[in-house]
């Protein structure tokens, strides 16, 4: 992938999949580390399939017997000495999982993060249904969005995924992020 | 900086247009969104068609939608164009320029704009 932001977009898409209700997003960068944590209340994997699905040649697709969205996380965290973890749970009361990497980003092989707004923006646009919460630490500031809030303001008539609406989050994020450079 | 109030006045904006599009949305098209086309620059393609449409007022006919894998990963980007009564039209390595002529000739024109489509890809 040419951006980490592209990596989140394909590794929550599977969150959507494993159909979580609520979905979040959070980053914690420092001078010299990032951090990606995505949490979902999907689904869950069991031991078995937690243990290889850093194997390529793992999906749970009956299409075809190639899975490469955690491998490639995983590879690109590992190139800069940092790494990847996964947890997950199938039980009825605390489903979910969570995957978390950790980038070193004065390393030669660190991918930038590259254009978050556009992956939050499609990520809502495409499971609008979907409680989204996004949390980027960068040093003392932050930039946070839940559209749990948005939907409250919105009420039940409008959808998120409405062009006004999709264009107003990115229009926030880019604020966020304008105020904490 | 952007406000919660910005967001009330969306919503009452849009009260009056959630009527309207009951029964709407004659055309779909969908991105292919897995792994395969994220890679090959599917984000830029699915903000181009939301974008396009949108600014071209087509959002009460057309629907822009993802999906995961459509299985012919070494033509990703692929879009998808469902229209009741007509063969389905399967565009590949689409990028956001490509996406805009689609808008205007296919979605706007309702011409399939065939030099992108998997069929001339494939000849």
């Amino acid at each position: 992938m040419k951006e980490l932001s592209l990596n989140i977009l394909d590794i929550a898409q599977n969150s959507v999949k494993a159909g979580a209700s609520v979905i979040k997003i959070d980053l914690d960068e420092s001078d010299e580390t990032l951090g990606i944590a995505i949490t979902d209340n999907g689904c869950g994997m069991t031991e078995e399939q937690v243990a290889s699905v850093m194997d390529p040649f793992f999906t749970t697709r009956t299409t075809r017997n190639v899975g490469l969205g955690v491998p490639l996380l995983k590879m690109e965290a590992e190139q800069t000495g940092g790494g990847i973890s996964v947890e997950s749970s199938v039980s009825e009361e605390n489903h979910g999982t969570v995957i978390k990497a950790l980038f070193y980003k004065n390393h030669i092989d660190f991918i930038p993060l590259g254009d978050i707004v556009s992956t939050v923006s499609a990520l809502i646009q495409g499971a609008p249904g979907i409680d989204w919460v996004f949390t980027h630490k960068k040093g003392e500031g932050s930039v946070e969005l839940d559209t749990a809030e948005i939907r409250a303001v919105l009420g039940d008539d409008v959808r998120l995924d409405e062009y006004e609406v999709i264009k107003w989050i990115e229009d926030y994020l880019k604020e966020g992020y304008d105020s904490l450079t | 900086m952007k406000s919660l109030e910005e967001l009330a006045a969306i919503r009452e904006k849009m009260k009056g247009k959630v009527v309207l599009r009951e029964g709407s949305g004659d055309i779909r098209v969908v991105v292919g969104m897995a792994t395969c086309g994220i890679a090959a620059g599917a984000r830029p393609v699915l903000n181009a068609f939301v974008e396009g449409v949108n600014n071209e007022g087509l959002t009460e006919k057309v629907t822009v939608s993802q999906t995961g894998c459509i299985g012919v990963c070494q033509y990703e980007p692929v879009v998808e164009i469902f229209e009741a009564g007509k063969d389905k039209v399967t565009y590949v390595k689409m990028t956001p320029e490509k996406a805009a002529e689609v808008i205007e000739k296919h979605l706007k024109g309702g011409e399939v704009v065939s030099k992108y489509t998997i069929a001339a890809a494939v000849e």
